[in-house]
């Protein structure tokens, strides 16, 4: 509600100054609206509720429904972790870059994993011949774990891995390695993905049914919650659904629902809502329309409190805060004039911020066509520097908070994502809604209608449907080299001979009976097969045989 | 009557199909029947579905750098089975400098990022009506 006294002001103003303007030079289009094709008026006003509902809406930092943020001093206490997601070839190779990026500024780590690693196959695998080491590093057994973490102080750096299917395998040989170090497990910290919801609905690295996936991703609660306390359990994943095509509406709900799948899985296993959702974390992209961005950080900030409280009785304020981690938009990069990137990431990053993010992944400007270079990378880990320490964005709780615009778009966002997900509940929740196909149809029509209005040029895209150049000069590419398969391989078998046969036997024995009781927690046996030198495909192996594979329904 | 059968395909265990199947929906809304593989399919799964479902055209998509050897073993297998007349045509992260290789292959187009859509069309149609008996065939490169 607008008040009065303002809305008799804005119709003088509308029949005055404005007509006069729109008489003179009408507007560019008749209908504006944000990235996600969220309608946009000329102008908004202050609402009644902003300052009568303040304190229940908005609130303050670091409290209930931490809109305007989780910590109450924000970035004015400590920055954003800037943690670039890296990794390619050889656990060698990739150690090197994770070196250079921590000498460069960057204050944790980020692992990125060949496929073959995220589908849980060995990297000697037939199915792999081509894929080794090219999207990520390749790791096989603890001992490709034991050289990518060499040198890199495991108590001191947190490190974020990539690994949803087989998460739980390498969150044992992240704790193995420590353990070997003698860094205790009490100490580690950092996350692990483990979001497999989300590679059914859009990133499409999963091994096992998603029942059976969901009970690992139960037990990581469980074990991490009495043994590993400081880590992240799991990274509730919205980036890759939106990479997909979702818009920040459908990114914020599915993301939500997700979540509330998860949360309702471990409590069914006996679990408090308390003992494990402080654990809990988020994962989102930014794009570049820039305040749809920062208000869907917030509107997913105040909906997942609001969950958390009223839905599932959560007491502790740490269960219902959203911690979340930022990755600039991959699908917003064009191979056309690739330093244009630079400016979108810029955009981006400055969203994610004034969006109140615990962490943060910058892309470089050439990953439309390959992995970065370290060239590209510095820039991009410059480009939050530069937003940290020039900006002065950084200076105050929630800049763009009160925004009039902002506000409405917050309100706009967390409504339309309570749509959804009450349709999703209405459907049987996230598990059906994806089974029956609802969710992916969601995003192909969201990815398709925003590719239809580049083609018709409704929206432009710089450099790619206006503003073209006629010479595009090459520029050189990060390249994967094909022999790092051989290489892997070769280390892999080395790895065979030399470790106990018979260990590795009894272990994965041991992970074959917990996996066929539903009540043992799987993470005590599979540390063991780790320990024992066992690879990811034998270990995923074992739990093929018994939980299945999941098939993708056609559409 | 459609223009023609064609089967969008994603090779290897990539798991990114936004593109895969945006061409697949444009195709269909132009005109033609298009099967969609679904992601992960080997070499071997696509080239028989192929020949199943007897279509002129494969459309591979591929983002996670393993063009090289996939794209080359799809033509490889058309060939030991003697359906190297169904052309095959590629999208995805392609950097450009593997394009001519890709092409001598025998990979009759590559669509890179950034591709309009009307390109894309124009190319399959002009394919589809080269195909004709005796015909070589032409081959093309859009980015």
């Amino acid at each position: 509600m607008i008040p009065e006294h303002i809305k008799k002001a804005a119709k003088v103003w509308s029949e005055g100054s404005l007509k006069q303007a729109t008489s003179r030079s009408p507007e560019r289009s008749e209908r504006f609206e944000t990235a996600s094709g969220q309608a946009v008026e000329r102008l908004y006003l202050p609402e009644e509720d902003q300052v009568a509902g303040y304190v229940e809406k908005l609130g303050f930092p670091g409290e209930y429904p931490f809109t305007r943020g989780i910590h109450p001093t924000m970035y004015r206490g400590r920055l954003w972790t800037m943690r670039q997601y890296a990794g390619f070839s050889t656990a060698e190779e990739s150690n090197r870059r994770y070196r250079y990026l921590l000498d460069q500024g960057s204050t944790g780590l980020s692992v990125a994993f060949d496929l073959p690693t995220q589908i849980g196959l060995d990297s000697d695998d037939e199915r792999c011949v081509g894929e080794v080491g090219k999207v990520g590093v390749a790791i096989d057994t603890l001992d490709d774990i034991e050289k990518l973490f060499e040198g890199i102080p495991l108590d001191q750096v947190s490190t974020s891995m990539t690994i949803n299917a087989p998460a739980a395998i390498l969150l044992a040989m992240y704790i193995a390695v420590a353990e070997k170090r003698g860094v205790m497990r009490e100490k580690l910290s950092g996350t692990i993905q483990n979001d497999v919801l989300k590679e059914y609905i859009a990133r499409g690295s999963y091994i096992f049914p998603p029942q059976p996936s969901l009970r690992i991703v139960s037990d990581i609660f469980a074990f991490c919650s009495r043994e590993v306390p400081r880590w992240n359990t799991i990274s509730i994943s919205g980036y890759h659904i939106r990479e997909a095509g979702a818009t920040a509406v459908q990114e914020v709900a599915f993301t939500l629902a997700n979540a509330i799948a998860y949360i309702e899985t471990a409590l069914a296993a006996g679990l408090s809502i308390d003992q494990f959702a402080p654990r809990l974390t988020f994962f989102f992209a930014a794009h570049t329309d820039l305040f749809e961005e920062v208000a869907k950080f917030r509107a997913a900030r105040r909906l997942y409190a609001r969950f958390m409280k009223e839905r599932f009785g959560a007491k502790d304020p740490r269960s219902m805060m959203l911690r979340f981690h930022t990755q600039t938009g991959g699908v917003t990069l064009t191979a056309q004039q690739p330093d244009n990137n630079v400016v979108r990431v810029t955009l981006q990053a400055l969203a994610a911020v004034l969006g109140g993010t615990q962490s943060l992944h910058t892309n470089s400007k050439d990953e439309a066509l390959a992995l970065p270079t370290e060239e590209a990378v510095t820039v991009a880990l410059r480009t939050q520097q530069i937003i940290a320490h020039e900006s002065g964005v950084t200076n105050t709780v929630d800049p763009l908070g009160g925004s009039y615009f902002l506000e409405h778009l917050t309100d706009q966002i967390e409504e339309g994502a309570v749509r959804y997900i009450r349709e999703i509940d209405d459907l049987g929740g996230v598990v059906k809604a994806i089974e029956c196909g609802y969710i992916q149809r969601e995003i192909e029509e969201s990815a398709y209608a925003y590719g239809r209005s580049v083609e018709e040029k409704r929206r432009i895209v710089v450099g790619v449907n206006e503003f073209r150049s006629d010479a595009e000069p090459e520029i050189e590419l990060f390249e994967v080299p094909e022999e790092v398969r051989a290489r892997q391989v070769e280390r892999l078998e080395s790895v065979r001979k030399r470790r106990d046969k018979r260990a590795v036997i009894k272990a994965l024995d041991e992970l074959r009976q917990a996996a066929n009781d539903p009540r043992t927690n799987l993470m005590p046996p599979i540390l063991k097969a780790v320990h024992a030198y066992a690879s990811i495909g034998e270990i995923c192996g074992v739990l093929r045989e018994v939980f299945g594979e999941y098939q993708e329904m056609r559409q | 009557m459609p223009k023609g059968r064609i089967l969008i395909a994603k090779p290897g265990l990539d798991g990114h199909d936004r593109g895969a199947k945006y061409v697949a929906h444009l195709l269909r809304d132009a005109g033609y029947e298009v099967i969609y593989t679904g992601i992960r399919r080997s070499p071997e799964e696509i080239v028989s579905a192929a020949i199943q479902e007897d279509v002129q055209l494969i459309g591979l998509s591929l983002l996670s750098g393993a063009h090289n050897f996939l794209f080359e073993r799809v033509l490889s297998l058309l060939a030991q089975q003697g359906a190297d007349d169904i052309m095959v045509i590629g999208g995805g992260t392609i950097p450009a400098k593997d394009v001519p290789r890709l092409q001598s292959l025998g990979v009759r187009a590559i669509f890179t990022p950034g591709t309009s859509a009307d390109s894309i069309l124009r190319t399959v149609s002009r394919l589809l009506e080269e195909r004709s008996p005796g015909d070589g065939g032409g081959r093309d490169v859009t980015t």
